[in-house]
């Protein structure tokens, strides 16, 4: 996660990069809505890079940013409602500045998204292989029948039964398990580069869950696609990506590899998150412990630390957190180990292990 | 849809059977002696039981009538279908319908595709410049069409298209298979009238329907696949919002088919509407009855082929 100087020489506007450069990185990526009660803060100076075939998870709650962080690298936002700024570049590629045709270009096949529902995010009225043969065909000239083939066998990969049969149903016909393999199809069917998955899991039922990540992380495999995992739960980004990125108030917040994130944790949001998962080898009878409080309006975001109206050990910052916003800083505990925070390191690690080794106790005494 | 055709001929039946006119005295002339009108009146059946006349009209329309002759007068047979006899004009009423029918068609056809085709593009138009001023420019104009009274905007364009710029001559309408210049010159100011009254409200409907399904997940879908802009409008927004556009120009068209009283008469077209006019005027209630009856079977009728077109539309109402 080392910062790596990515700027071209004044007046070269070739795409010549550094060799080491990650494949993905977004650079102090902020979106703003002018909205009539006052200008929203979506995303306000997000960056990380991520190398290829690697998986970032994004971690927040609802109104955090990270769907708008995920539409923003896509180019999905409307322009005339959103102000974007910042960098993002995949693959060599900086797209914010780039024409929206180019864009619109790159979307499907070099970069691909899946979405958290997949009832409404196929088309009612079309049937599911022709609604993937048009996703072939927006970008490569392939005969109708070359690209049903081609549909055909990726619904296969992605285990869709009776696939033959399946290919002429509409999405109404499916239950949602299959509606989201016919998602992953369609985003895979170009096989792109860069795979953002906005909660595909959220709409699923439990046990459908854990079949669509082992699902992702199969092809992701095959195909060495670089995956953005959204969720708002932390408890099925353990097993599927490298890094973690905790989002709290359309900022990161902490971000570290998977590892490091559910061991050495230091953000006091992180450890509420860790907190209040629900966990086999508590006390069933035992409350979650929740977060006090509320996520902060995007409108008026806090001066200090964003989470500083919620953090129950902000009077140990004397005050710095309540007018000063904190920097994402290195930890220096694990390579790569961001933390926004006003509290002394060793005060952070001294709480984390406070809170960590609650959660055992919890555990051992049962 | 034959219970609801069955409740239309009951009820326009009764409710123009109740109005206080007197359809044999029509029939008598002006030397009338209550002897005349008496015969006259069980000649033609309006001394049976209401309900015995309703009777004799729907048999009619399947068998035929008959009305006996009687002295000088001479008997009348109406042949099936018979929709009734206008004994005012001496014509089967079902003829007076077949002779003003096309124009009406024609009038709706041509009205028809001119509207759909400005309000389905310029609705698009301001669905995409949204909040702009081509936006707010088209939305004026709409509202300006929606709100213009038929006969004003005839008036208008009679007046500066016919008389003072001589582009058009004075419509006279001819069937497009004899004259179809003649047909076109006539028919494009009525056209015109129809189509802005419209087309202001389907482009108002369209707008809103592309906006409504712009926020849909499925666009969002689309515009992720790249698919260019104008795929995802019209492929993906506008198929998804096509179903009230759809039910509106299916019930428009019925209306109309039923004739366009106003338009009809500025341009002296000789259609459905002005029959149903000119049978109000004269009070002659066998052709008012029938023509009511026509007009609201097409209504019917159109409510029909919406229904139908709602499965082509929707894969989702499809059954089996």
């Amino acid at each position: 996660m080392a910062a790596v100087a990515r700027e071209a020489p004044e007046g070269m506007i070739t795409m010549v990069e550094p060799a080491d450069k990650p494949f993905l990185s977004v650079d102090g990526l902020a979106v703003q809505f002018p909205t009539e009660d006052g200008l929203v803060q979506a995303v306000d100076g997000v960056s990380f890079s991520l190398e290829k075939g690697k998986t970032l998870a994004i971690v927040g709650e609802s109104g955090s940013g990270k769907s708008v962080t995920a539409q923003a690298i896509m180019g999905l936002l409307d322009r005339r409602l959103a102000q974007v700024s910042g960098e993002v570049w995949v693959g060599g590629d900086e797209l914010l500045g780039m024409r929206p045709a180019q864009v619109q270009a790159l979307r499907g096949a070099r970069m691909a998204m899946i979405f958290q529902d997949p009832m409404s995010s196929l088309h009612p009225f079309y049937r599911i292989g022709d609604q993937i043969v048009e996703a072939i065909q927006a970008h490569r000239k392939v005969a109708a029948s070359d690209a049903r083939a081609e549909v055909l066998q990726m619904l296969k990969r992605v285990g869709i039964p009776a696939a033959e049969r399946r290919i002429d149903a509409y999405p109404h016909q499916l239950s949602g398990g299959m509606r989201q393999r016919v998602m992953i199809a369609m985003a895979l069917i170009n096989s792109p580069e860069l795979l953002i998955a906005d909660e595909p899991t959220t709409a699923l039922d439990v046990t459908v869950q854990a079949q669509i990540l082992e699902l992702i992380a199969d092809l992701q495999a095959e195909f060495g696609t670089t995956v953005i995992i959204i969720t708002h739960d932390l408890g099925i980004v353990a097993d599927v990506a490298d890094t973690v990125a905790v989002m709290y108030g359309a900022r990161i917040v902490e971000l570290a590899s998977t590892k490091v994130l559910y061991g050495q944790p230091e953000m006091p949001y992180t450890l509420g998150l860790l907190a209040s998962i629900p966990r086999m080898d508590k006390d069933p009878g035992e409350r979650l412990e929740p977060i006090p409080g509320n996520p902060p309006s995007p409108i008026h975001l806090p001066k200090g630390c964003v989470f500083e109206p919620r953090c129950r050990y902000s009077n140990l910052t004397h005050g710095l957190s309540e007018t000063v916003r904190p920097d994402l800083l290195p930890t220096g505990a694990g390579p790569g180990h961001l933390v926004r925070c006003h509290l002394p390191p060793e005060e952070r690690r001294r709480i984390a292990a406070d809170v960590i080794s609650q959660m055992r106790t919890v555990a051992v005494e049962q | 849809m034959l219970l609801l055709l069955f409740l239309l001929t009951l009820a326009v039946f009764f409710l123009f059977n109740l109005l206080p006119f007197d359809p044999a005295r029509l029939t008598c002339g002006k030397i009338c002696t209550p002897a005349l009108l008496e015969a006259n009146r069980h000649r033609l059946g309006y001394d049976l039981p209401l309900l015995q006349q309703y009777w004799n009209f729907v048999s009619g329309i399947f068998v035929g009538r008959t009305f006996a002759g009687e002295g000088t007068l001479p008997g009348i047979v109406c042949s099936a279908p018979c929709l009734g006899y206008s004994f005012l004009r001496h014509e089967q009423v079902l003829g007076m319908i077949v002779k003003s029918f096309p124009v009406t068609f024609w009038l709706t056809v041509g009205g028809f595709v001119m509207w759909i085709t400005t309000g389905l593009a310029a609705g698009i138009y301001a669905a995409l410049r949204r909040g702009r001023w081509q936006d707010r420019t088209l939305m004026g104009i709409a509202l300006i069409g929606y709100s213009m009274p038929s006969f004003f905007l005839g008036l208008l364009l009679i007046f500066f298209v016919v008389l003072t710029w001589h582009l058009v001559p004075f419509p006279s309408f001819a069937p497009p298979e004899q004259d179809p210049v003649r047909f076109i010159q006539t028919m494009l100011l009525p056209w015109i009238v129809i189509a802005v009254l419209n087309a202001a409200f389907y482009i108002r409907l369209t707008r809103n329907q592309v906006l409504e399904t712009f926020s849909e997940d499925y666009v969002r879908t689309a515009r992720a696949k790249g698919l260019p802009e104008r795929v995802v409008v019209v492929k993906h927004a506008l198929r998804a919002g096509l179903t009230p556009i759809v039910t509106a120009a299916g019930l428009d068209i019925g209306y109309l088919l039923g004739g366009a009283i106003i338009t009809e008469s500025i341009f002296s077209l000789q259609g459905m509407g002005q029959l149903a006019l000119s049978s109000v005027v004269n009070s002659d209630l066998p052709v008012i009855t029938a023509v009511t009856m026509v007009a609201g079977a097409f209504i019917i009728f159109a409510n029909l082929i919406v229904d139908l077109l709602y499965g082509v539309l929707d894969p989702r109402v499809r059954v089996g």
